[in-house]
């Protein structure tokens, strides 16, 4: 049985005018790090606030650890981890006194868990007495993580909880994850950084209220169907200006160093054909490689197919 | 329990860590006691006035000298003629003017009695009372020092005239009135704005995403504002004591009894308000325009509710601090035992307990 599951959640606003969540269904393991990857404004927190009972789905069904989102709502409060996307502790207490509160507000103390949140307390106790508002980015993540396991949850919900975090955090806190996993918590977590997404074991791609697709990271990026290639040149703006205009481009984004681009046609001399019809253009410093698409270019794809069939349907 | 000495604890935390709670929660009830105390307070100093002396005889400079002496007055100017009196109000300024007639000293020895005349500006009746009160002091004093060496019975009569606002209309007493608007005020806005603040911060969410009761949120959030609140009480019974000289009649017991149960109706608006309002912002205005007019209005404080029209006499019933304020009027004022306002105790408890249950019944288990 899974201990996450959805059937069709719907989510409307403002009496249905704005639609947050379309038919959503999938479910997660017992166990397993999942991630829910898309951009802002997705949908990621109304899942979380519907699979945390903090919001009543418009239609659908939701269980968490085999509980009713709806009915039993009280049964899944005490048995789930929740960490809000904003920084959602008391600024005002200190570090040691924000993880006290929340221990008694889960009917715990700190002791009794402390294994399980050792490992991280470890690198926030030099600052325990420091009023929790005053930590940095990083620091203020793992004292929420903290007080989110304080109770050593079945089923644990981040909401972009790598947000405003500094990399070298960022790693820290996935490394965390992996271990609670050990653990045998079962983690949602959602974030709108592509790169992190390899990193969880299955991951749902979610865009404009719907999931596009839901697979193990390698699965969704075997799945791309067309050979990727990467550019560079020195003037990358006037290269992209020129890639768009070319008719043999199927795609064109940029992603930083380099743009990625697919063919129409791929033939092997694809990629020279593409050099001599920039050859007038005289970019200095011509780069192309063939690359393996990463999550992003996954999603990039998901997305414009998703548009096409909006606008065909409509 | 622990539970919820552990929620107790962390909200005396918030109180005390942030120094604008602190300063709204004691700085404006001694503020305000200060501000309308000032228009209560029965000492006034230095107050301008004018004799009219017709007389100009040995009693009159006399009795002109020691009221010139006291430090209540001050004596502006000496005039003649009746018709500058008018003049000397209009310039402002003068508070007071005292008439001695034609053959002051004369009435006195010979007819045993002599009439001064005080007419006092009293379109601020507080302070025209006050004076006169003083003058009259003065007077009678002055009496009593010529009378030990006179053989004859002599009396020097004051005859009041309150120019401008005879009927005296006006506020006796602003302290109970005060005491329900200051409770009111900070137990609503203090409970709204806590409740509203941990929604904005996002602790709500984690808080209602854990196994605490709602109704243990509530409670601890409402016992430090309780408590807080009779501490604010104690202070403004102590300056209304010792700074503005008002004495309590009645029962203390009784008034923090009743006090208790009008807090308690307070920080239940207070909840309810925090249910409707989106921000702290929104929590404040909802709190000030929502409780302070009504108590204002209502209460029979500022304006009489006598003297409105039937409608408003009926709305005012619906306002706690009405019977409140009648309550405590009662108490501290009148001396009153609990026989006398029972009535009065029983419908503050009723809507007390009405809105305590609304606001726990209203309370959101869930986020909108």
């Amino acid at each position: 049985m899974p201990d996450v599951s959805l059937e069709n959640i719907s989510k409307t606003y403002n009496k249905g005018k704005t639609i947050a969540l379309r038919d959503i269904s999938f479910s997660i393991e017992k166990g397993e790090l999942f991630g829910l990857i898309g951009p802002d404004g997705a949908g990621k927190t109304s899942l979380f606030r519907i699979l945390t009972t903090l919001l009543l789905p418009d239609a659908g069904k939701a269980t968490v650890n085999g509980y009713d989102v709806v009915q039993q709502y009280r049964e899944i409060r005490k048995r789930v981890g929740y960490m809000p996307g904003k920084f959602s502790l008391y600024q005002d207490l200190s570090v040691e006194e924000n993880l006290n509160f929340f221990a008694t507000v889960f009917n715990t103390t700190v002791k009794e868990n402390y294994n399980l949140i050792q490992d991280i307390y470890v690198q926030i106790a030099p600052f325990k007495n420091r009023p929790a508002g005053k930590l940095s980015g990083g620091m203020k993540q793992k004292l929420a993580l903290c007080c989110a396991l304080i109770h050593r949850p079945e089923v644990l919900f981040l909401d972009e909880p790598t947000t405003g975090v500094d990399t070298v955090s960022r790693k820290d806190f996935w490394q965390m994850l992996q271990k609670l996993k050990a653990e045998g918590i079962t983690i949602l977590v959602s974030t709108p950084y592509m790169d992190e997404a390899s990193l969880c074991e299955r991951i749902a791609l979610i865009q404009n209220g719907s999931i596009m697709s839901i697979d193990t990271p390698q699965q969704i990026i075997q799945m791309y169907p067309d050979p990727l290639f990467a550019i560079r040149a020195e003037n990358m703006s006037t290269l992209l200006a020129d890639l768009r205009q070319l008719q043999l481009l199927k795609s064109v984004y940029s992603f930083g160093d380099y743009h990625h681009i697919t063919f129409v046609q791929n033939q092997e001399n694809s990629p020279q054909e593409l050099v001599q019809q920039l050859a007038q253009a005289q970019h200095l410093q011509l780069e192309i490689k063939p690359i393996t698409p990463g999550i992003e270019d996954c999603f990039i794809y998901l997305m414009t197919q998703q548009n096409e069939s909006q606008r065909n349907g409509n | 329990m622990q539970q919820l000495y552990s929620f107790v604890r962390k909200e005396f935390y918030h109180v005390f860590r942030d120094s604008k709670t602190l300063l709204m929660l004691f700085g404006l009830p001694i503020a305000q006691i200060l501000l309308f105390g000032f228009a209560l307070t029965n000492e006034i100093k230095n107050a301008n006035i004018v004799v009219c002396d017709y007389a100009n005889d040995n009693v009159s400079n006399e009795l002109i000298t020691q009221i010139a002496h006291s430090n209540n007055f001050t004596l502006a100017k000496i005039i003649h003629t009746q018709t500058e009196i008018e003049a000397a109000f209009e310039e402002g300024d003068i508070k007071l003017v005292l008439v001695f007639p034609n053959n002051f000293a004369q009435d006195l020895y010979h007819q045993g009695e002599a009439a001064v005349q005080i007419i006092a500006d009293a379109s601020d009746p507080n302070t025209a009372t006050t004076l006169t009160a003083y003058a009259q002091n003065i007077i009678r004093d002055y009496q009593q020092q010529i009378q030990r060496s006179a053989p004859q019975v002599l009396s020097i009569i004051p005859q009041v005239r309150m120019l401008y606002n005879p009927e005296l209309k006006g506020a006796t007493n602003f302290v109970p009135g005060l005491i329900a608007l200051v409770m009111l005020l900070i137990c609503v806005l203090m409970t709204s704005v806590s409740i509203v603040r941990e929604k904005e911060m996002g602790t709500m969410e984690i808080l209602l995403v854990s196994p605490t009761n709602p109704l243990v949120v509530i409670i601890a959030k409402a016992l430090p504002y309780f408590f807080l609140s009779l501490l604010n009480l104690t202070i403004v019974l102590l300056m209304s004591v010792w700074l503005l000289g008002i004495s309590i009649n009645g029962s203390l017991l009784l008034l923090y009894f009743v006090s208790s149960i009008f807090i308690l109706c307070a920080l239940s608006l207070g909840l309810l308000i925090s249910n409707i309002a989106a921000s702290q912002q929104a929590a404040m205005l909802i709190s000030l325009m929502g409780m302070l007019l009504p108590t204002v209005m209502f209460s029979g404080f500022m304006f009489p509710i006598e003297n409105m029209p039937v409608p408003l006499q009926i709305v005012s019933n619906i306002v706690p601090s009405k019977w409140f304020y009648i309550i405590v009027k009662d108490i501290m004022i009148k001396g009153t035992g609990f026989a006398a306002i029972w009535k009065e105790v029983l419908i503050l408890s009723f809507m007390t307990l009405f809105l305590l249950a609304v606001s726990f019944k209203k309370f959101k288990i869930r986020l909108s």
